[in-house]
């Protein structure tokens, strides 16, 4: 079974093309990480894949299904998700709009919808600002508190737009834990960062710089010769 | 007096449903464009003899639908669209009105409202957009937080963004249509913004955010009633004015108690206490 197929995908904006001729196949409990510099097509990809950009050639799934057709079993963390500073809303509000896709517009929360949403908070290590005002929080609270949104959704695909973004190094080793954690209960988890370290667990590695440079396991992906492509300098060895 | 009393508070709850997401979303200047959008169609109903509400509502329903045809066929951004439909809409309810006889007293009247002469049917009209403008409220509450956050959440977590905008819009024009006979066009941009804007100071839930805008529109409708019975000045900007002054006061003792709680933000809030929310 395949979680995420794409063949000869090309996204962008308007008439251009951004990235092109993208394909893959991405099975239940695989990490893709995309890696480039600004620009590169990440972010563009990424939002193809989360249904908030029409696919501009080709063909593309999640679960069989085209892109923002499943909302529940989707869940997307944009590059700079909007902490408006007007917005009245604790931690744990924010972190409960995740169970939104579930519950649509009529039905009412459970207590299984609240225990998923403290159990977020808790694995992102923000359940102890619970009541803060999220206007209150530093960028990396911020950070967290979104990211606990997202897992709340108990979607069986996560796209992360650089969750990492923001956070010192303790914080980026609990998102590797929790991408590992959600991978074990089969998961498929997109990545998109700036760090070439967020590849080593990966099972596909695909460079871009506005086209596909490497696609394949990391050792292959990140050879010298596509990243010195990509960003103009190699890896220390 | 005390019908006046009894459609300030029912025009300072509708607004504060309405404006606590037109705050939220940053709706304002839409808000002010559809406030102002009204104004050729109750001129000219007022001209023609026909209800006012009706020609509001047919105001209001123009200017949405130019503000979207502007935007989508002549790629031009958001405000530019509402801005043209707002000072063209805004010209033409002034030359519509400059045909009346009594032009400065109709035009007087649509903008700035006529509180102390409402009676028993423009309440019921007022309690009717209250539970409409209600009704809307809750049964999108999930979409409209979402939108207030952003459009993207919105559309990943399965709802329409673009048909729940203008599901609020429809709300802000329902609520603006209704408060007009009240507070007037230009003052009714008042009561949706400055008491809701005054409930996001102090607000950690939205249903909070409304419950103090509710409570702080209906302390100006009283306050500005009694300025205005004692010092004889107009009743709706006395209301309005009074409104924006409770804000400003209101963000002062907000900015006080901030600087001072804030070696004790740790201890605030600690950990998880109490029902959550979803």
């Amino acid at each position: 079974m395949t979680s995420i197929h794409a063949s000869s995908l090309a996204v962008g904006y308007g008439k251009r093309p951004v990235v092109d001729n993208i394909s893959l196949d991405l099975k239940p409990g695989e990490l893709l990480v995309l890696i480039g510099t600004n620009g590169s097509g990440k972010s563009t990809l990424l939002k193809t894949l989360a249904g908030l950009i029409d696919p501009m050639q080709g063909k593309v799934t999640l679960l069989g299904s085209a892109p923002g057709q499943l909302p529940t079993q989707v869940a997307y963390l944009p590059q700079h998700p909007v902490s408006s500073h007007t917005l009245p809303l604790c931690v744990q509000d924010v972190v409960a709009m995740g169970r939104f896709a579930h519950l649509g517009l009529f039905k009412r929360s459970t207590d299984t919808d609240r225990a998923i949403v403290l159990d977020s908070m808790k694995r992102t290590g923000i359940d102890s600002q619970a009541n803060a005002p999220i206007r209150d929080l530093s960028g990396g609270q911020q950070q967290r508190t979104h990211l606990a949104q997202v897992l709340a959704r108990r979607a069986e695909v996560l796209l992360l737009d650089e969750p990492t973004a923001g956070l010192d190094l303790n914080g980026r080793k609990a998102v590797a834990e929790l991408i590992a954690t959600e991978r074990a209960r089969g998961v498929t988890v997109v990545l998109a960062t700036h760090e070439l370290a967020d590849a080593e667990s990966a099972n596909l590695v695909m460079l871009l710089a506005q086209r596909v440079v490497s696609l394949g396991a990391p050792a292959e992906a990140l050879r010298d010769e596509y990243l010195r492509e990509c960003f103009g300098f190699t890896q220390p060895h | 007096m005390r019908l006046a009393l009894f459609g300030g508070i029912l025009v300072a709850c509708t607004c504060a449903i309405a404006g606590t997401f037109v705050v939220l979303r940053g709706l304002a200047f839409v808000g002010d464009a559809l406030a102002h959008g009204v104004l050729p169609g109750i001129a000219t109903a007022m001209l023609l003899g026909f209800s006012g509400i009706l020609g509001a509502a047919i105001g209001a329903a123009v200017m949405m639908g130019g503000v979207s045809i502007v935007t989508r066929r002549f790629r031009l951004s958001g405000d530019t669209a509402i801005g043209l439909l707002f000072v063209g809409m805004l010209a033409l309810g002034v030359v519509i009105t400059s045909r009346s006889t009594s032009f400065v007293g109709d035009l007087a009247r649509i903008l700035f409202g006529e509180l102390l002469g409402i009676n028993t049917t423009d309440l019921a009209w007022q309690f009717s957009a209250l539970l409409i403008v209600g009704a809307i409220a809750f049964v999108s509450r999930r979409p409209f937080l979402l939108l207030s956050v952003d459009d993207g959440l919105a559309r990943t977590s399965g709802f329409s963004a673009r048909m729940f905008h203008n599901v609020m819009l429809i709300m802000v024009a329902i609520t603006v249509i209704a408060s007009f006979q009240t507070v007037g066009t230009l003052l009714v941009l008042g009561m949706l913004i400055a008491p809701a804007a005054t409930g996001s100071l102090f607000a950690r839930r939205i249903e909070s955010m409304m419950l103090i805008a509710a409570l702080v529109g209906s302390l100006s409708t009283y306050i500005g009633l009694l300025i205005s019975y004692h010092y004889d000045l107009a009743a709706g900007a006395s209301i309005v004015l009074t409104a924006v002054v409770i804000f400003a006061l209101s963000a002062i003792a907000n900015e006080i108690r901030r600087s001072r709680s804030h070696d004790h933000h740790d201890h605030e809030h600690p950990h998880v206490h109490g029902e959550i929310h979803v």
